[in-house]
């Protein structure tokens, strides 16, 4: 779901296919029928947005029909722990949780914790409540818990009493699906589960750029932990991302809110002690109890020497958030006048962001602009090439950015390691020289900080000891300035404090004597091999392929794989044997590296007190999680949310037939007059724009097309832009097959051709027929291949837990004929 | 070459020698083609690569000639991807060796019409100055309750998808040296 994998990764692809060659069984779900759905053995075109109401439909036909995997669920997830008795369902509130404040439009998430206990969240929001008077932290287990699963406040019971209405006949209503074809795709995922079988979950950004997205994925793993699917072969939820190293760059991280490895930046008004601040986000019970080591190694591959324990380990040269900093708030504050300067490189954000026209005014709002890139793209040329300049609206002259256009070196044209989706770290090595101007980034960023450094080299200021004191002495090739990617690598890795590289995170400590850029990847070069270059052929070595690159974290190609074993240790089954046990050596074995503590027996108790690894039972498979288990249910952590719930897009043609609260409450709204939205269902004028559109990728394109639009084949086979609409639409709206269609949202206009296909069908939901529109997003004025952009029609709504944009579902309406010339409406 | 030799070179001929009467077997084949090469085969090295493209990480050979890529493979000894390459993968040699490809630094100047050039060392000077100048310009070293925030929001990155980790790593480092919180990448969409 949420995936056109056949068009979209498509040598991925040859996997699912070598499965259903194997007798397993593909499902399709997807508002259109692609080459994915031609390959299924079932496509069910659904309403886009309302992928929710589907699963929440399939848990609850878990739950009802017994399905579940019994031994797991208990063993495993949170099922059994009593959750606290201030916790108010949505079924209660309508479509809220307690918590709401309507003020801040934010939730206080502190009825949703564990009754008698309070538990933090391995990702997300960390800081857990601070623990009342009888509460405490929870360490390795739940404080209450019911093993039959009938406490009424028991995880279990609150799943069954949230999904209680998402019935097959609600699917129907809700999402346009008949109610045999869902009753299908339930049985057969059920059918496929349990100690023999497992099924698997693979979604892209369908799932991710939606205003409850995040939302989307926790149903997916509700219903993967209820079938037993996670840790075990064949199981899991695959995340189909788009870029070769997105993987890399969260986790490494130029992201605002999270520092290599996921460690949480500090905030505003937090303590300045560090040691207590990684008591307060990491969960003592499980590896984050080792917060601090990883904190203070990271601040030591920063600041190197200056960073010392009577600093604090240069804890407070951090930069402190008051807020949200994600890309789309900068956008704005470069409107508005407090961004001033900005560094763009390899993004094109002027075609592949929501609402284009705002991130052109953004750009042109700025003092001055870095642009790196292997190509001219639109996010160059806004300030002579853009839909603004050529409708007249702004002219050239009246733009007062500064524009630095630098040329990027390809990826044949310097070494260094993508991290793919599957969380495989592979090393490319640098073929040939770049030419003329180009250079690496990584030849950017260390010229960059060379140059200031060297200009403030003189400062007393105190804000410049943080860029004057870190550890910036890279040996550059003597020919081209270029700084050794392998010795970034090792950085990276991690030293001990006598200058060894580390091959594990486990020997870091919090006193300063090691360091490490990102503890997750520690081990990359362990025993001083770049284990991230191994390319060991397939054909010799076992199907899992363990000296193929490098897995983080320590080679672990399947995350919590211990639960591929019983509680006892035993394989589920002998067909899918994985990591089991081994009583006689005192450890775990299997195909892979066990993602478990390697000797913990599975009979193992922590004693009272424990920290830490010791504080995980050895029947705890999930080893990040506070209290070792899935998470049915999520304490702490999520903004909308401990349970998903089916809420509309931000634009949507029907209200929201299950709450009386339309769309997510906490998703991210920017109300401004350069920020239009359609108007919602009900509302006065919401009937100008009856029908849904969509976005998604085409086999020929790359996202916002900076890497594909430019080159001639790719070109030749998709040259233009155009919009995929049904034959009852095109009756509907009189379009022709292969002429033009102007799409008009409040945004403005954009134009298109007009592919009519059967592959578009209209869904009949909320009483009547919901027309969908296909819009490939890959376009813009640049390049061989130019059209408008898809992403000009949409707004700037955000998913409040990882502010992604909502490009998936919005209204528009659509009309043939080319877009008036001149200024739009 | 004997005349026994040259009649039986002769297309028709061959084609009905070798019942290949749609001509597309091995009766195509001349002297000349018989003798052709691959670009692989001339190279003087080959580089093993990842496709930068999407981020399922298929294995690339690169082809390498007279310090030009000559040809980019898929490579047969990936686990993940098995020699295959999608019509994107296939087309990393153009992505690469364009002549669309810009290879040096652009300029345009406030208000300006037109871009202009400028040596790379000049734009590296002008570029630190601007940062040096704006971070000074909007540090913000408290905010209204005296708690520290020790940062310039006057200034905001974006991209990193498409670098390696090594970029990723020292680009946020740099970053996170002069106070800059507004680092972010294509993980927003």
């Amino acid at each position: 779901m949420g995936s056109n994998m056949a068009e979209c990764h498509p040598v991925a692809f040859q996997w699912v296919m070598e499965a259903k060659a194997k007798g397993a069984r593909v499902i399709h779900v997807d508002p259109r029928f692609t080459r994915t759905s031609a390959m299924a053995d079932v496509h069910v075109p659904i309403r886009a947005g309302s992928d929710i109401a589907f699963l929440g439909a399939v848990i609850r036909y878990i739950l009802e029909e017994d399905r579940y995997f019994k031994e797991y669920v208990k063993a495993y997830t949170n099922a059994a722990t009593i959750i606290d008795e201030r916790f108010l369902d949505t079924e209660d509130l309508d479509g809220f949780f307690s918590g709401w404040n309507e003020q801040t439009k934010r939730y206080d998430p502190s009825t949703w914790q564990y009754a008698g206990g309070v538990v933090h969240a391995a990702a997300g929001e960390r800081t857990a409540p601070q623990p009342t008077q009888n509460a405490k932290v929870v360490e390795g287990r739940a404080p209450q818990e019911d093993p039959t699963l009938l406490h009424p406040r028991c995880v279990f019971q609150l799943l069954r009493r949230h999904f209680a209405r998402y019935t097959p006949e609600m699917v129907e209503e809700v999402c346009g699906v008949p109610q045999e074809k869902f009753v299908e795709v339930a049985r057969t995922l059920c059918d496929n589960s349990g100690r023999e079988r497992t099924g698997a979950v693979v979604y892209a950004v369908g799932w991710t750029q939606h205003t409850a997205g995040v939302q989307f994925i926790r149903a997916a793993a509700i219903i993967q932990l209820l079938l037993g699917n996670m840790g075990r072969t064949g199981g899991g939820i695959m995340a189909l991302r788009g870029h070769a190293n997105i993987q890399g760059a969260t986790d490494i991280a130029t992201l605002f809110d999270i520092l290599p490895g996921y460690i949480p930046v500090p905030k505003a008004g937090e303590t300045e002690d560090i040691i207590e601040f990684c008591r307060t986000h990491g969960a003592p019970g499980d590896y984050w109890g080792h917060m601090d080591a990883y904190f203070v190694s990271l601040l030591k591959s920063f600041w190197g020497d200056a960073a010392t324990a009577d600093n604090q380990f240069c804890f407070n040269y951090l930069h402190r958030l008051n807020g949200f900093h994600s890309t789309y708030h900068s956008t704005l504050g470069m409107i508005d006048g407090w961004v001033k300067g900005f560094f763009l490189i390899g993004e094109n954000p002027a075609v592949g962001s929501s609402h284009g026209k705002l991130h052109r005014q953004a750009l042109a709002s700025l003092e001055w602009l870095v642009v790196r890139d292997l190509y001219e793209i639109e996010s160059a040329t806004f300030w002579y090439d853009s839909p603004e300049v050529a409708a007249g609206q702004l002219h050239p002259d009246q733009i007062a950015t500064e524009v630095f256009f630098l040329p990027a070196a390809a990826s044949t044209e310097k070494s260094g390691s993508f991290t793919n989706t599957q969380r495989l770290l592979q090393w490319h090595q640098q073929a040939v020289q770049p030419k003329d101007d180009s250079r690496s980034e990584l030849w950017f960023a260390y010229q960059l900080g060379r140059i200031i450094r060297e200009k403030l080299s003189a400062s007393q200021e105190p804000r410049d000891r943080p860029i004057l004191d870190l550890a910036w002495g890279y040996q550059v090739d003597p020919r081209t300035g270029e700084p050794n990617a392998e010795a970034v690598l090792q950085e990276i890795n991690g030293f001990d404090g006598e200058g060894h590289l580390l091959s594990t995170y486990g020997a870091l400590k919090a006193d300063g004597s090691t360091s490490c850029g990102a503890w997750i990847y520690c081990g990359v070069y362990g025993d001083a091999v770049n284990r991230s270059a191994r390319r060991k052929p397939h054909w010799d070595q076992n199907w899992v392929a363990p000296e193929w690159a490098w897995a983080w974290p320590l080679n672990r190609r399947m995350l919590y794989n211990r639960a591929s074993a019983d509680p006892e240790g035993r394989p589920w089954s002998e067909r899918k044997r994985y990591v089991q046990w081994d009583e006689d050596q005192g450890k775990w074995t299997g195909f892979d590296v066990p993602d478990f503590m390697g000797n913990r027996r599975p009979d193992y108790r922590p004693p009272e007190g424990a920290q830490a690894e010791d504080a995980i039972a050895g029947d705890r498979p999930f080893i990040m999680q506070a209290d070792g288990r899935g998470w049915l249910f999520v304490p702490t952590g999520l903004a909308d949310g401990p349970l998903p719930t089916h809420f509309e897009p931000h634009e949507s043609p029907l209200g929201n037939l299950l709450y009386e609260q339309v769309a997510n409450p906490a998703r991210l709204q920017f109300l401004r007059r350069d920020n239009p939205y359609n108007p919602a269902a009900g509302e006065p004028g919401s009937d100008k724009y009856p029908y849904v559109m969509t976005t998604y990728r085409l086999t020929e394109h790359h996202t916002a097309g900076g890497m594909s639009r430019f080159l001639s084949r790719l070109s030749q086979l998709q040259p233009e832009m155009f919009c995929e609409v049904s034959p009852e639409l095109a009756q509907e709206r009189h379009l022709s097959p292969g002429g033009w269609a102007t799409i008009l949202t409040s945004r403005g206009a954009i134009e298109a051709r007009v592919l009519v296909t059967a592959r578009m069908q209209p869904v009949r939901a909320g009483g009547r027929a919901i027309h969908q529109i296909g819009l490939p997003y890959h376009w813009g004025s640049r390049g061989r291949s130019r059209g408008d952009s898809a992403n000009d029609a949409f707004p700037l709504a955000l998913d409040p837990n990882v502010f992604i944009q909502e490009s998936k579902a919005a209204t528009c309406d659509i009309r043939p004929g080319r877009k008036q010339s001149g200024p739009p409406a | 070459m004997t005349v026994r030799h040259r009649l039986r070179s002769w297309p028709v001929l061959r084609q009905l020698a070798e019942r290949d009467l749609l001509g597309l077997g091995r009766s195509a084949r001349s002297e000349h083609t018989q003798q052709l090469q691959g670009r692989t085969a001339a190279a003087d090295r080959v580089v093993p690569s990842v496709c930068p493209y999407c981020a399922v990480g298929c294995g690339q050979l690169v082809y390498v000639k007279d310090e030009e890529i000559t040809q980019i493979e898929g490579d047969p000894a990936s686990p993940l991807s098995r020699g295959r390459l999608c019509p994107k993968g296939a087309a990393t040699k153009e992505l690469v060796t364009s002549e669309l490809r810009e290879t040096k630094v652009k300029y345009r100047r406030p208000h300006g019409t037109a871009w202009e050039e400028l040596p790379l060392e000049q734009a590296m000077e002008m570029i630190a100055d601007r940062v040096i100048k704006t971070r000074a310009e909007t540090w913000e070293d408290r905010d209204a309750q005296g708690q520290a925030l020790r940062r310039t929001m006057g200034i905001a990155s974006l991209g990193g998808a498409t670098w390696d980790n090594e970029e990723n790593y020292l680009w946020r480092k740099l970053m996170v040296g002069l106070g800059i919180p507004q680092v972010e990448n294509q993980a927003r969409i």
